[in-house]
């Protein structure tokens, strides 16, 4: 672990990630309970141009709402869906991708058209028609990104089963008797984190788009503040107003950008082995 | 060589039917009963219409049935009828195709030629400040959301400069001919193909770079220098040329982000393609036609899938045909 982070802090791009999520996550979890103002009162006369009141430092949109606290309230719905639905892409592509790397044979058959069916259709779209036909809301956004995003957790924790089942210490366990539930939960998958970890990073970063991408095209939840909603409202008014759509389109790039930092480092320090083929 | 095709058609044949399947569900999970949302988007609901339309469709029979009746229609090119357009889905669908087709691949060619480009630079001067520049230019193109990047190609070359239209697929009411009508498309398209290419021009730049990186340490390379070869030669004919086989594999896992991206890309620039049609269907929450878009996108992703594969092939003299 000490060794890890060691590593972890060598990487220039792991500390900076480092930072810029820490950041995000302190903004997220802090920023609505220190600025208080809803996201969705109108504070001011709209279109108010930013750095001319300090109160509403960002300015107001087209209603007078303030763009600072849009922003710091979408922090949250970005971080929150970003890592949940990585979660359950995770809870759905990690036991198929183990199931299918330790049974082999006809199970693997199975499992992999399965998942090479959903990889196959094009994410976005299939993502759009899940939200539209399950109604906006965090929930079915949510299910939709894990959708679309577990089949290369899946592929990849097959690889690596694939490869450590036969192990000697595998091999061993199999020999006294464990059942293979426990083989591949106590013996199996601990060695096969570290690349999924990796692949988790860059996920929540993938998902960060996703939501923002969905949110912009209206489909995002009608109750929750998100930046790629505050882009979309702002779209048509680019003309009188850029600060409304210029802003949450620089915070998502820098969340964003700071999770495929992480990612690079994590790949740096977690397989060194990797970590000169790039993804 | 046909073997191979023909294989991989009959592959991509049973997907297909599989996402058709998946597609008459997803109808069924639609709020509300099929008949009663459709004859919603008609404008009118009493019950008689209603009736009607249930027959038509074949709402009245065994859900086997009705599934038979849908991979029937689909197999004919018959994706239903969008009411709220008043034409059927397929007619709406193969208008718009060929704008979709002209912008996707328009962006597929600049992202793949200027990502080849960028990476065998980066690579070939790995260390150097121009290195560090070429792959910070990428990781910040990668973490762009492609709708926002839109807007601000919008912000700087249309409302700051006014150098390029904002929207659309031509100037309307200029009726061009010939020469300028093209060239006027082409000023129409140089923004959402930009837009659309930048965000995988970063991938293939990355991979690219790393690609090279890892040839250029292999035993053959080394025979190439040997041999006395200069360096350009080596670095096209024997890196560049090894290097870029796991760019064609990345291609065809693309396809169908590209698809995903021409939706948005389509949205903000007003571009009359497929992209623009689906998000039409959402905002009148037409499932007839969003799942008819649905459809012609996984075809247009099979097929390109096919080709990669076809390319992948070409490039790679060691794999045979046989499968």
């Amino acid at each position: 672990m000490k060794q890890f982070w060691k590593s972890m802090l060598r990487s220039p791009s792991g500390v900076i990630g480092l930072v810029i999520l820490l950041l995000a996550i302190g903004i997220a979890v802090f920023g609505p309970l220190l600025f208080p103002n809803s996201p969705w009162r109108m504070v001011q006369r709209p279109f108010l141009p930013p750095f001319t009141l300090s109160t509403v430092p960002l300015g107001t949109d087209a209603l007078g709402r303030d763009v600072f606290a849009g922003m710091i309230f979408g922090a949250r719905v970005s971080l929150l869906v970003g890592l949940v639905s990585t979660l359950v892409a995770l809870v759905v592509g990690v036991p198929i991708g183990a199931m299918a790397g330790y049974f082999g044979g006809k199970v693997d058959d199975a499992l992999m058209r399965f998942t090479e069916f959903f990889q196959t259709i094009p994410s976005f779209a299939l993502a759009i028609v899940l939200v539209a036909i399950l109604q906006p809301s965090i929930y079915s956004i949510v299910a939709s990104i894990a959708v679309v995003s577990w089949p290369p957790v899946a592929r990849l924790v097959r690889g690596e089963v694939l490869s450590l089942r036969t192990r000697e210490y595998v091999q061993a366990a199999v020999v006294t008797g464990q059942s293979n539930t426990w083989i591949i939960l106590r013996e199996i998958l601990p060695n096969a984190l570290s690349p999924v970890i990796v692949l988790a990073s860059l996920m929540v970063a993938t998902a960060i788009l996703l939501e923002s991408s969905l949110s912009f095209l209206g489909l995002g939840d009608p109750n929750l503040i998100s930046w790629g909603y505050m882009v979309g409202a702002g779209r048509t008014v680019i003309r009188q107003a850029w600060w409304i759509t210029v802003f949450p389109g620089v915070a998502i790039l820098i969340s964003v950008l700071g999770l495929n930092l992480i990612g690079e480092g994590l790949n740096d320090a977690l397989n060194p082995r990797l970590s000169r083929e790039g993804r | 060589m046909l073997s191979f095709v023909a294989q991989r058609v009959v592959k991509g044949v049973i997907v297909l039917l599989a996402i058709v399947v998946l597609n008459f569900f997803l109808i069924r999970l639609a709020p509300g009963d099929p008949a009663v949302v459709m004859a919603g988007e008609a404008g009118a609901s009493d019950q008689v219409f209603v009736q009607q339309l249930r027959e038509k469709f074949g709402l009245d029979k065994p859900l086997p049935e009705q599934l038979f009746i849908y991979v029937k229609g689909i197999a004919t090119l018959d994706l239903g009828f969008s009411f709220r357009q008043q034409a059927p889905v397929s007619k709406l669908i193969l208008e718009r195709l060929p704008a979709t087709l002209l912008l996707t691949l328009t962006a597929f060619a600049i992202s793949l030629a200027l990502g080849v480009l960028f990476g065998t630079f980066a690579a070939r001067f790995a260390g150097t400040f121009l290195d560090t520049a070429i792959t910070i230019f990428a990781l910040i193109f990668y973490a762009m959301p492609i709708f926002w990047v839109a807007l601000m190609g919008i912000l700087l070359f249309s409302v700051t400069v006014d150098w390029l239209p904002s929207f659309g697929y031509e100037t309307v009411g200029a009726n061009l001919t010939g020469l300028a009508h093209v060239v006027d498309v082409a000023k129409h398209l140089i923004m959402p193909a930009m837009t659309l290419g930048l965000f995988f021009m970063a991938t293939y730049t990355r991979m690219t770079r790393a690609s090279m990186l890892e040839v250029k340490r292999l035993d053959f390379v080394k025979t190439a220098r040997a041999k006395g070869l200069s360096d350009g030669v080596i670095q096209r004919r024997h890196v560049l040329r090894n290097a870029l086989l796991p760019v064609v594999t990345l291609a065809g896992v693309h396809a169908g982000t590209l698809i995903g991206g021409a939706v948005i890309t389509e949205t903000v620039f007003a571009w009359p393609g497929i992209g623009r049609l689906m998000y039409d269907a959402l905002l009148q929450r037409d499932y007839n036609l969003l799942l008819g878009v649905f459809v012609t996108c996984s075809v247009m992703v099979l097929i390109f899938n096919l080709i990669t594969d076809l390319v992948y092939r070409l490039v790679d003299p060691r794999i045979e045909f046989a499968a």
